[in-house]
């Protein structure tokens, strides 16, 4: 028996480290835990609700979009104009969040995973004209390969024609999300940190010359989409094809939706969005509707007093117990009726594919034809970089029409009232799963604020019945070929996209209380 | 095409408190491109050898910890440090550790103030590691302070270049270790008093803001998507150091003022809690700047 500590996990969001047991060359036990803790729901206690949307940003630079979007849904909801938002306001939110998961998506594939997969140095052997490949063969010639040594070392599959293609394509990738922050910033600002998002709407206006700068900003991306990212994404699952039985996990998935379609429907549970809410299991691939009072956190083995488990986030209470035995993580382990579920693009994915949107069953059905595999195939390491694709893939094709929808010279945004006390819930799939925010609003101020992020789901610890997380339990079983280079391993964590600043911004040490919430 | 001699510059790039923000930012660098900053010779003779960085380096685990430890041991005050994020210091700073050694979690504290007293010089890059900033909001759970106050109150004494910004803009960063390489470090007199590059955080918001005409005619915003100054929605350009309204953000797409936003003053030592609330006017009692700019104006 020998264990495997990676610590730090690199090309992921955050400070993460994982921890395996092998025996006989498997995975029998996997630990997942987050080394940094800030505490940015204690700082927000006290502090004007409107700041909520800029604070939480802060959560995560790689994601922060989705955190805007997140905390205005539940500033919207407290503020009770959940159902108010003018549809310029919610189209452009739509089109912030899109442009947002695009350049994101495109980033995790190319620059946080693809070099599990890609030898860059075959580039060495490149004889051909390409100005930018020419440059990285000057540079691997010069014989100083940092950042990209030192790696793992052995199971490279693709051809050096393959490997190079994919350089360039990774170097095309660095200007492509680039360029996806920078239609991100028509309306919403600034990229990272939007400062578009708000309660009530948006800050900007809607003028035509917008629209036509966005749109063809789109273009571009929808060709590299088409044309270079998913077809990437299939030649690297056609060389490690394996991969489509690596990593399967707790088999159950959770999303939240994302993309409001409608604006007038005030439950973040009912309202119509293009990527559907709702659970699904592997078992049936049914969709079953969303029911958040099901959602609890555990923490029999996060370092906090087991009186505090079992709770609903608007009941949560954070009891630290640094040294308690048997735990081994600051993040708590969330649950969904008792039960394990897995957030990301997977799930939202396959949540719509259930739901029985014709476009995503055809996308997914194409993509499960070519590699003559059945839906269960989607539940593993290749399942999760395809549907990411795909979902990318769906966005960039459905937000023209959303442009056409803008009504430039109607307003945005709408006004409000900070009422005296109310509570809030704000519901949306962010790049890397369900996301939750919940506010309590007292004296016009933050008394309390808690968010369920997607990697707490993901990449928290085991929960009070000892059912391993949705990562441990994609690691467990799996077959590690070479315990010095584990491909295996941060393959399947990369897969699910760790955001670790996301998921133990809520955890506390020693004797610290956080994220409290007051039973009213 | 590859030429004879190139100098490699050593760099070290260690996220502490941080949300990753400013790594991302600069990767939106667009002349030169992030390609060109980790491939190319950035200026002319000289190649950036990014030894560590947790967001784009191939490598995981023990290995890299041994090229942090090996880059600083080998290079002995001749390696950059750039820092991002506060740096956690309550508790013997065990709420942000990295790696660990005989079973135990090392905090990130002493590896900074390590790589600090060997390194050439050192760059606090982002609001978090300049000032403390988000992390270090009230009421600070973490203990986290900005790298200069941290490596003072350590008595480590480097040249240390603060890029403040919440994330701070691709070209502050990228302009200033083009400097660095072309002319060397920063003389005293081209920081201000808070170590920022003058060159870019010379100059305020409010005396250089396209809505500038409004504040002086008295047209004031009431509700966002309204022409006119945004005094009166909340914002801090007025006690805000920055050129943001030059080059704007996001290869000159757009920026917050443009986009119908305040300003939130994120370049500043106070943020956030000094510019708080983020969407109310400016009051003179919380901010001394305020009372100064206005006896300017009175004249």
């Amino acid at each position: 028996m020998s264990k495997i500590i990676i610590d730090p996990m690199t090309r992921i969001e955050g400070h993460l480290k994982i921890e395996v047991t092998v025996e006989n060359g498997v995975v029998k036990d996997a630990d997942s835990s987050g080394m940094m803790f800030r505490g940015i729901e204690l700082i927000l206690q006290g502090r004007d609700p409107r700041d909520a949307q800029q604070h939480c940003q802060r959560i995560c630079g790689v994601c922060p979009t989705s955190h805007s979007i997140a905390a205005t849904l539940n500033l919207d909801s407290a503020f009770g104009i959940a159902d108010k938002i003018p549809d310029n306001g919610r189209i452009i939110r739509n089109l912030i969040l899109g442009a947002a998961h695009i350049s994101d998506h495109i980033l995790h594939f190319y620059h946080l995973a693809a070099l599990d997969y890609v030898d860059v140095t075959s580039v060495a052997g490149y004889t051909g004209n390409d100005p930018a490949l020419n440059s990285v063969k000057a540079f691997i010639q010069r014989g100083e390969l940092a950042p990209f040594v030192p790696r793992y070392e052995g199971d490279y599959r693709l051809s050096p024609q393959m490997n190079i293609e994919a350089t360039a394509h990774y170097v095309k990738a660095l200007e492509m999300r680039r360029k996806g922050q920078e239609m991100l910033t028509i309306f919403g600002g600034k990229m990272p940190h939007n400062i578009g998002v708000i309660p009530g709407g948006v800050t900007e206006t809607v003028t035509i010359d917008k629209i036509a700068s966005f749109l063809w900003r789109l273009n571009e991306l929808r060709d590299f989409i088409d044309s270079v990212y998913v077809p990437d994404v299939l030649a690297v699952a056609g060389a490690y094809a394996d991969y489509f039985e690596v990593g399967a996990g707790c088999g159950n998935l959770l999303s939240y939706g994302s993309f409001d379609l409608e604006g007038n429907v005030a439950d973040y549970t009912r309202r119509k969005r293009l990527m559907k809410q709702g659970l699904v299991s592997a078992a049936d691939l049914k969709l079953q509707p969303l029911d958040t009072d099901k959602i609890v956190e555990h923490v029999k083995h996060s370092w906090y007093e087991d009186s505090s488990s079992g709770k609903h986030p608007q009941e949560g209470m954070t009891r630290p117990a640094l040294g308690k035995k048997g735990a081994y993580s600051w993040s708590k382990a969330p649950r969904y009726d008792g039960k394990v579920y897995e957030v990301g693009p997977l799930a939202r994915v396959v949540a719509t594919y259930a739901g029985g949107d014709a476009t995503v069953k055809q996308m997914v059905d194409s993509v499960l034809a070519r590699f003559k595999a059945s839906p269960k195939a989607l539940f593993s390491v290749l399942g999760r970089h395809a549907a990411r694709a795909l979902y990318c893939k769906l966005v960039a094709d459905t937000m023209p029409s959303w442009l056409l929808q803008l009504k430039p010279g109607e307003p945005a945004y709408v006004d409000y009232e900070i009422p005296d006390e109310s509570h809030g819930m704000g519901l949306v799939d962010g790049a890397r799963g369900a996301l939750g925010h919940w506010i309590h609003v007292k004296d016009k101020k933050i008394a309390n604020y808690q968010a369920v992020v997607p990697s707490t789901w993901n990449f928290g610890p085991k929960d009070d019945k000892g059912q391993p997380s949705a990562v441990e339990q994609a690691l467990i079983g799996t077959k590690v070929k070479d315990e010095k280079n584990p491909f295996e391993i941060v393959r399947i964590v990369r897969s699910m996209d760790p955001c670790l600043a996301c998921a133990i911004h809520v955890i506390t040490p020693k004797g610290k209380e956080i994220g409290r919430f007051r039973v009213s | 095409m590859a030429q004879a001699k190139v100098q490699e510059i050593p760099v070290l790039w260690l996220q502490a408190g941080t949300c990753t923000g400013c790594s991302v930012s600069i990767l939106n660098t667009l002349s030169p491109t992030i390609k060109n900053v980790l491939i190319d010779e950035v200026v002319p003779g000289k190649h950036i050898a990014l030894k560590y960085q947790a967001t784009v380096m191939a490598g995981q685990g023990e290995p890299v910890l041994e090229v942090l430890e090996d880059t600083s041991h080998k290079n002995k005050g001749g390696y950059v440090l750039v820092i991002e994020g506060a740096v956690p210091t309550r508790d013997n700073g065990m709420y942000g550790t990295l790696g660990e050694k005989g079973g135990k979690a090392l905090p990130m504290a002493p590896r900074i103030e390590a790589l600090a007293k060997d390194s050439l010089a050192i760059i606090a890059l982002g609001t978090c590691a300049t000032f403390g900033g988000i992390a270090a909001g009230k009421p600070n759970p973490g203990g986290y302070v900005g790298a200069d106050a941290f490596l003072q109150s350590r008595g480590v004494n480097k040249p240390l270049i603060n890029i403040a910004g919440c994330p701070p803009h691709p070209d502050w960063f990228v302009g200033t270790v083009a400097a660095i390489l072309l002319k060397g470090l920063p003389k005293p007199e081209e920081l201000d008093e808070f170590k920022r590059p003058k060159a870019f955080y010379g100059r305020l918001i409010h005396e250089n803001c396209p809505r500038r005409a409004y504040f002086d005619e008295g047209k004031f915003a009431r509700k966002f998507g309204e022409p006119g100054c945004l005094n009166e929605l909340g914002c801090k350009g007025p006690v805000t150091y920055a050129d943001c309204w030059l080059r704007l953000w996001n290869s000159g797409t757009n920026w917050c003022i443009g986009a119908g936003s305040p300003c939130i003053g994120c370049c500043e030592p106070g943020f956030p809690d000094l510019l708080a609330p983020m969407y109310q006017k400016l009051v003179d009692t919380n901010l001394p700047m305020v009372g100064k700019l206005q006896k300017k104006e009175a004249k």
